[in-house]
């Protein structure tokens, strides 16, 4: 570096800004300033996320997508050329020359020209509706293609086919298939029960699956209509997204004579050098003994290799795992190791439970010692300890069907697991941080938190598939240093939500500080601070407003906060039951203060962009029209839904609106650790959708069915049964029962769904606790649950009939009359919309 | 010196009164046209100011976040509503591993009058 630096710096010119190609230069900075770093790439965007691609379907933005943004490019002095294609390398005169004329020399030249999707030849394939999944203009195509399309279908049945096929639901398509020519999915992944049980799962997800099919056309005119398969059948279809495979960009290497693969890649050694040595070639485009490696985290060793040689380190690339986890929601698939091999090489353990789709194959080596690989299908919540396993030649221990088998003992032994891995075990591929690296970080530099490793040394910030070993790692180090470790809120309280909360009760604590200054310690935080408040008003039903500093962003204002800092307000209308009377005053209000109005998902109406400021007034009309507060912006009950029941429909069997405006009037207004919503259906056909929320009631032939823990959300779950043909008032007996014992026991911020997946014997366990009285608790329970509901009252009421309280609503302190001006609209189908952000 | 020389440069404008500003938490006060976010520390007896908005999607709504504290030499940072990015009250600087930085502006009370002090 110091010779170098006396002498003009030496050009390193990249082809190719896509992942690794960025990676690259971030790598070669972070090693030495004395390179002057030119980048071309093709594409008009700065290198983006292409791992998360799919992402940008579910609201990611292209920015929030992007590797880095462009002043870091400016601020390290690279100079970016986007949308030019690098046409022409002269190797003898060591310059290249772009698509748009420009013509730069290099001393050095790394190739990081990726792939693009493989489009098998067969005739249509121009037609308009043909599209590949690779590019976010791509993704563009297909979304605005998918708005008029019905059905589609997706050729290639690989881990980016199913990817593509779960975004094509998610874009609304009515039917989705996906044709793969393998008489199986995922062919270079799982093995063939492995696949038989993905392909259920994925058909319950509403995915049409064909196997063994060879598409020989594709149909129609300019728009494609339909496929054409070999076995003579067709299926017709809207559009079809294809991916079938990749193929390395390897063209600007073959024209200037660099040594290809027969099957495309740029042959490179173990430095990565071409057979030109001043020309590199790294990631999806470099084929390195035979193999081209698909993924990121090969492409980013790649990088590391490159970067260290050119500042005269010694690094060799030497293959790369290429175990995968498949991120498609709603179906774990993982693949690790050795997936294939069988008998007589190794023996192989393998658990299936066609009930709850879970598949789980391991290979073992024949002495029983080592893992060689394996499968996991709808539940890979093990991959990463398995995948160190296997890569750390960890030895098993005497019953290895430990490893796959039950959920009970899988966390204990996860934890276990990360502490018999080597120091040198490399936990996160992307950015090859190792177990050393992570537990350092904990002993010397104090981390103790993912955040924390994530700023220290990057680890968990690339695909993220490492996060929760990670946690795990950080988790065992501190206790192996005598930290006692707990599920703790924050670093102002060492304790759980559950201890804290017997402690506020058991000391009759009422307040934020007194909290803080008797078991806490600083100042508090975003995490401690909403935590405590929902506590205290669980345990007392305070007025919330009087210790407003505290509520979460939502409760402050006891309203939603939107885009642009306007609030939402959302008036209780249990059951889903309202007098025409009441409509119209909505109406009024929503017109006089100029909101936007929506029909929610919970039966209720919505009045959204009001102004701070507003809010107070907006209320005093609605509650003297007999409104209250509906608690939309708490962690509180919501709604419960009701279907009309036996006073209208034809089936209807008991009266359901009457029993689930009943129950939405004893449960308002308390807090817990999470919202609650419930249902209640009048007969099976189940209209409320009740078993999709906290706490479900349907109509029997001889009562009602309680369902608990059911959930909507990213996560769906459905509820589980309780009790059945119970009479009303045992049903509200056991729900009081369950919803205290979920507000006393429950982690922050969690569902009832999730509490009850990690409840120690679940459903069961449960059960014995609400109808049995196991704990010999429950009197407590009901006394606790009568002490909330006699105490309720409407917390916008409070507000609007207080001054001091009032005066909390304003934008500006000194200029309470003021609105905040930055606030502003657009409309849209006659009503004002917030402006984008 | 060098704090002399910043005392000179600053015109301290009187903003609002320290009650009304809520105890451990923000206010938001206008100057001219600039909004500015004002926290009342009180468990500390410290003030502080920072811009309103913030600067992850330039949204006017500092002055309502939380404000805390964070690590061993108790950092005081206010915490965004919209998405919880956290900065610090003394150096601006975001403290969730982005890069944006808040502009600080030094608060000085007397008696029951709040003043900020305008470069
Ligand atoms: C308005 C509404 C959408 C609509 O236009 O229909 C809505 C809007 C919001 N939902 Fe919702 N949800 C609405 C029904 C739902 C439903 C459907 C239902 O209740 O039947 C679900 C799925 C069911 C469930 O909760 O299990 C739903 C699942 C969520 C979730 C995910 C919860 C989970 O456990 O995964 C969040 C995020 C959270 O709470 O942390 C959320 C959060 C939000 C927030 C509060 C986000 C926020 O913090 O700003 C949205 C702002 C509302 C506002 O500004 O007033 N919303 N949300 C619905 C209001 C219902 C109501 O009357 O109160
Ligand atoms: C939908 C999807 C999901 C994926 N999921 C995963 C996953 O879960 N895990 C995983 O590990 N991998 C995944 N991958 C693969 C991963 O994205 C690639 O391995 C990675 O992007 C390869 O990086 P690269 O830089 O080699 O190639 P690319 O990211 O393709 O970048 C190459 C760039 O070079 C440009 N270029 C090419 N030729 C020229 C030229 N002549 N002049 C100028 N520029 C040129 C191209 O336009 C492109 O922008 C996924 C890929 C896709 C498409
Ligand atoms: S309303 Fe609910 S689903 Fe819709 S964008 Fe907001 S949080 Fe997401
Ligand atoms: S707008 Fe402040 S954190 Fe996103």
């Amino acid at each position: 570096m110091m010779n170098m630096s006396l002498q003009e710096p030496k050009t390193v010119v990249v082809v190719g800004n896509g992942m690794v190609g960025y990676k690259f230069c971030e790598k070669l900075l972070a090693k030495t300033s004395a390179y002057n770093l030119v980048v071309f790439g093709e594409e008009p965007r700065h290198a983006y996320d292409r791992v998360h691609l799919s992402e940008y379907f579910n609201g990611k933005s292209a920015d929030d997508l992007a590797m880095s943004s462009l002043e870091w490019y400016r601020e390290n002095n690279i100079t970016l050329h986007l949308s030019d294609t690098i046409t022409e390398i002269n190797r003898t005169e060591k310059t290249i020359h772009s698509q748009k004329g420009v013509s730069q020399p290099y001393d050095y030249l790394v190739l990081a020209t990726g792939s693009s999707a493989f489009v098998p030849e067969m005739p249509g394939v121009e037609k308009d509706g043909v599209f590949v999944y690779r590019t976010i203009e791509d993704l563009d195509l297909i979304q605005r293609y998918a708005k008029t399309s019905r059905k589609g279908a997706v050729l290639g049945g690989g881990l980016l086919g199913l990817e593509a096929a779960k975004a094509l639901i998610d874009l609304g398509l009515e039917e989705t298939h996906v044709i793969e020519f393998a008489p199986r999915l995922m062919p270079r992944q799982i093995d063939s029960a492995g696949s038989a049980m993905l392909q259920a799962k994925l058909e319950s997800l509403g995915l049409k699956v064909h196997m063994n099919k060879s598409t020989s056309s594709i149909l129609g005119h300019d728009n494609i209509k339909g496929l054409q398969f070999a076995d003579d059948t067709t299926l017709d279809v809207d559009m079809l997204v294809i991916s079938a495979g990749i193929r390395p960009r390897d063209e600007l290497a073959r024209l200037a004579g660099l040594e290809t693969g027969t099957r495309g890649g740029i042959v490179v050694n173990e430095k990565m050098q071409t057979s030109d040595e001043s020309i590199f070639a790294i990631g999806e485009c470099a084929l390195y003994d035979g193999m081209i490696y698909g993924l990121v985290a090969p492409g980013y060793e790649m990088a590391e290799v490159v970067a260290t040689s050119l500042c005269a380190g010694e690094r060799a690339f030497t293959g790369y795992d290429m175990s995968t986890k498949l991120k498609l929601i709603g179906v774990d698939v993982a693949s690790f190791g050795d997936p294939f091999v069988t008998e007589p090489d190794s023996r192989s353990i393998v658990f299936e439970d066609t009930h709850k789709g879970v598949y789980k194959r391991i290979n073992i080596s024949n002495d029983g010692k080592h893992l060689l690989g394996g499968v996991l299908i709808g539940d890979a919540d093990a991959y990463n300890i398995l995948l160190q396993t296997v890569n750390n030649k960890i030895v098993l221990p005497p019953n290895p069907e430990d490893l796959i088998l039950g959920a009970r003992g899988g966390e204990a032994n996860a934890g276990a697991g990360v502490v018999s891995l080597p120091d040198e075990a490399l936990i996160c591929s992307c950015e090859a941080v190792s177990k050393g690296d992570i537990c350092s970080a904990v002993t010397d530099l104090n981390v103790t938190s993912v955040e924390g490793m994530k700023k220290c040394n990057k680890a968990g910030t690339g695909c993220g598939g490492c996060v929760p070993l990670v946690k795990d790692l950080i988790h065992e180090t501190l206790k192996a240093n005598g930290t006692y470790i707990k599920n703790v809120v924050c670093e102002h309280f060492e304790y759980s939500r559950q201890e804290l909360f017997d402690l506020l009760k058991l000391n009759n604590i009422r307040t934020y500080d007194d909290a803080l200054d008797h078991f806490g310690k600083g100042d508090g935080c975003e995490a401690c601070k909403p935590t405590v408040a929902s506590i205290l008003a669980s345990l007392w039903n305070d007025v919330i407003a009087k210790q407003h500093t505290i509520q979460d962003s939502n409760d402050r204002y006891l309203a939603n906060i939107q885009k642009g800092g306007t609030y939402s307000v959302v008036p209780r209308i249990p059951g889903g039951e309202i007098t025409p009377d009441k409509l119209i005053v909505i109406g009024q209000v929503a017109k006089k203060y100029g909101l936007y109005t929506k029909i929610t998902g919970g039966q209720r109406i919505d009045l959204f962009g009001a102004h701070l400021s507003d809010l107070p007034d907006i209320w005093s009309e609605l509650i003297d029209a007999g409104f209250e507060s509906g608690h939309a912006y708490g962690k509180a009950l919501r709604t419960v839904k009701s279907c009309v029941g036996s006073t209208w429909c034809r089936f209807g069997l008991h009266d359901s609106v009457s029993f689930a405006i009943e129950v939405e009037e004893r449960y308002r207004g308390i807090r817990a650790p999470h919202k609650i919503k419930g249902g209640v259906s009048g007969c099976v056909r189940e209209c409320a959708e009740a078993q999709s929320k906290d706490f479900g009631i349907i109509a029997t032939e001889k009562g009602w069915n309680l369902y608990v823990c059911g959930n909507g959300g990213s996560k769906p779950q459905h509820a589980q049964l309780l009790a059945t043909d119970i009479d009303k008032e045992t049903c509200i007996k056991y729900l009081d029962r369950f919803l205290m014992f979920y507000i006393n026991t429950a982690d922050a911020l969690t569902r009832t769904a999730t509490w009850l997946n990690k409840m120690e014997g679940g459903m069961s366990y449960l059960k014995n606790v609400i109808i049995n009285d196991s704990l010999g608790i429950n009197k407590q329970l009901e006394a606790e649950m009568q002490g909330l509901v006699s105490s309720y009252h409407c917390e916008w009421k409070e507000v609007v009939e207080s001054p001091d309280l009032r005066k909390q609503f304003a934008h500006f302190v000194n200029a309470p009359k003021e609105k905040d001006p930055n606030v502003a609209f657009d409309t849209m189908r006659e009503q004002v919309k917030a402006k984008d952000w | 010196m060098e704090a002399a020389v910043i005392e000179a440069a600053v015109q301290w404008v009187l903003v609002c009164k320290t009650d009304d500003i809520p105890q451990n938490g923000g206010g938001c006060v206008k100057v001219g046209n600039e909004q500015i976010a004002l926290y009342n520390f009180s468990r500390r007896g410290e003030w502080y100011a920072t811009q309103n908005m913030c600067p992850h999607k330039q949204q006017m709504v500092l002055s309502r976040g939380m404000i805390g504290s964070t690590g061993d030499t108790c950092e005081p940072k206010v915490a965004c509503p919209f998405h919880k990015k956290t900065f610090s009250l003394l150096s601006g600087e975001c403290l969730t591993g982005e890069d944006y930085q808040l502009k600080t502006y030094p608060v000085k009370v007397e008696g029951d009058k709040v003043f900020i002090g305008i470069e």
